[in-house]
């Protein structure tokens, strides 16, 4: 035993390792719930690797995955961003009404899945920046700037990212209907469809299918109306809330048009 | 604080600041172009370090990209690249932009790291654009690609993932640069990168040929990101292909790889049908000649493979047949 007060071998034995750790000031771990021992990492201060021998160090775990889905669908002169409002924590739901969904502008919605506190951080730090933008420029944020923007602003965090998995859908100058999906470091695509969070490999075949008619060879490749879209996406979400945990309680869609952002809500199953 | 618009895009580089909440109000570190380090002993291993106990799931993963090649010949530069982004397991899209345009007379391929890639590239094409307006003169393919590889230096050893090749024509004639996060920077004429590079490697160096004409040098790329997209599990999509000429980059082509599989196959089976017909005529060809020789020789089936194989100039025909 040394000054940190390390396991000694013979806890192996006992069976239940990280009851004896010190729970030293860190975050949660991710998908941490009671029982489980975490897998030690191989390298770092005075740490040996397996729970089974040596002894067990928590570090500064900074991150944890608090689930949900998010999607943004593009239409040729409309979007629709939608996201669940699930909160969840390994295997507890703390909230089940936490909004994903930041109203940049009239013409441009972001949702963001992943660690909520990262989110919410994100979503303040670009709020401030589109005021910014607003009294620099006497005009709102376009759809492009907007998207550059955000990429721009998930790589300055390159070393130590916001866990945040986004997905941004608007109109652009020319009235045109775009999505945007990043992944946690900001390398971002324009597309059509997509989705991101706990329920992307369930919802973006789908999309794919569905949307932008991929793996249809032949097909004659029709653009869905707004209504026709939200269908589908109530549809999605109520199918992805059935297989993934993560996903469910209610889910917040925005519909984007010339007009304005619309918002709609309706629930999914609570379990 | 200023309050007129930040020139911040006038400074040469993104530094690298530690992310104090004491200095930086929420508003600086947010408005600001520096790039943030944790502050923690030693950064370069924190991201690492803070997954190394995570479920799979729950770690993150970035886009990573992978086969893109590219050659110099004699009708200036081919690039070629695939599409397809992979997220740990989950293909993240399949449609990447892997060419990178820099600016009209510059081009950059992504492999590694997505985020890394189109992140530096923008930003050397800004730098770029720095240079010709402060030097009257378009930048060089050389000092472009130490531009960035200098900028990726500097970042060593904290976990860029970035393998590109800076291509262009400028007053010296065409160059092609590879340029990777370790800091490698090599000039070369033929260069492929990525997971499926080792495939496309092995189809380019055996058609390669400076003299190629711009259709087949077009033709051997597409048909090397092509089988690396076939073996590569990471690889796959769509085949981009653009081509540098002394007026600037021009974007040729972009497949689905599905069709350049038909291609291919269509291929194989025109050469297949054409060595079956050769094949076809020398045999009967020999037929005869076995006839001829002797009727019921027991040598007679050896004469005839032999006698074909001497109508293919592989072997000598036999001295005489017992």
């Amino acid at each position: 035993m040394d000054a940190l007060g390390l396991l000694r071998p013979a806890a192996s034995v006992s069976g239940l390792p990280a009851a004896h750790v010190p729970h030293a000031a860190s975050g949660f771990a991710l998908g941490d719930h009671a029982g489980r021992a975490p897998a030690a990492p191989a390298e770092g201060p005075g740490v040996v690797a397996s729970a089974s021998s040596g002894p067990l160090q928590r570090r500064f775990e900074p991150y944890q995955n608090n689930g949900g889905t998010v999607l943004a669908v593009a239409g040729k002169d409309f979007c629709v961003v939608a996201s669940d409002t699930r909160l969840g924590l390994g295997y507890s739901i703390p909230s089940r009404k936490v909004s994903r969904i930041l109203k940049m502008t009239d013409k441009v919605v972001l949702a963001s899945s992943g660690m909520q506190a990262d989110m919410m951080t994100l979503h303040k730090t670009l709020r401030m920046r589109l005021v910014k933008y607003q009294q620099n420029h006497q005009k709102d944020m376009s759809l492009t700037a907007a998207s550059q923007m955000l990429s721009n602003m998930l790589y300055t965090r390159r070393f130590f990212p916001y866990y945040t998995f986004n997905v941004l859908g608007g109109i652009d100058e020319k009235g045109e209907g775009w999505a945007y999906g990043y992944d946690a470091i900001g390398s971002h695509e324009k597309v059509s469809a997509v989705c991101s969070g706990t329920g992307q490999t369930l919802i973006q075949p789908v999309l794919d299918n569905q949307i932008e008619f991929k793996q249809q060879w032949g097909a004659p490749k029709v653009d869905l109306s707004l209504e026709a879209t939200v269908e589908l996406i109530r549809d999605a979400f109520t199918s992805a809330g059935e297989r993934d945990i993560y996903t469910g309680d209610y889910v917040e869609i925005c519909k984007i048009t010339k007009d304005g952002v619309e918002v709609e809500e309706f629930q999914l199953k609570f379990d | 604080m200023a309050s007129g618009p930040s020139l911040d895009f006038l400074s040469t580089s993104f530094s690298l600041s530690r992310v104090d909440d004491a200095r930086l109000t929420p508003l600086q570190e947010g408005t600001s172009s520096a790039i943030a380090l944790p502050l923690v002993d030693r950064p370069a291993n924190f991201l690492r370090d803070a997954f190394a106990g995570a479920a799979e799931k729950d770690r993150l993963h970035f886009a990573h990209g992978t086969t893109t090649l590219a050659f110099v010949f004699q009708g200036g530069i081919i690039a070629a690249v695939d599409s397809r982004a992979s997220m740990g397991q989950y293909v993240g899209s399949g449609t990447v932009k892997k060419i990178i345009e820099i600016n009209p007379y510059l081009l950059g391929t992504m492999a590694g790291g997505a985020a890394d890639c189109s992140f530096w590239e923008r930003d050397l094409g800004r730098r770029c654009r720095l240079y010709q307006l402060r030097n009257k003169q378009r930048i060089s393919v050389a000092a472009a690609s130490k531009l960035l590889a200098n900028t990726v230096y500097g970042y060593k050893g904290m976990g860029l993932s970035m393998g590109t090749m800076i291509m262009g024509w400028d007053v010296s004639g065409p160059h092609l640069h590879y340029v990777d996060s370790e800091g490698t920077r090599l000039k070369g004429n033929k260069f492929s990168v990525g997971s499926g590079s080792t495939y496309a490697y092995g189809v380019l160096d055996a058609g390669y040929s400076w003299d190629m004409g711009v259709e087949d040098a077009i033709h051997l790329a597409r048909r090397s990101i092509y089988h690396a997209t076939h073996r590569d599990a990471a690889s796959g999509g769509v085949i981009n292909v653009y081509h540098v000429k002394e007026e600037g980059w021009v974007k040729i082509s972009s497949d689905d790889m599905m069709i350049i599989h038909e291609q291919v196959k269509a291929e194989k089976k025109a050469v297949d049908d054409a060595a079956e017909a050769v094949e076809g005529a020398a045999a009967s060809g020999a037929e005869t000649v076995a006839a001829v020789g002797s009727a019921a020789d027991p040598t007679a089936a050896q004469d005839t493979g032999d006698a074909s194989a001497a109508s293919r100039g592989d072997v000598p025909p036999p001295a005489s047949s017992t």
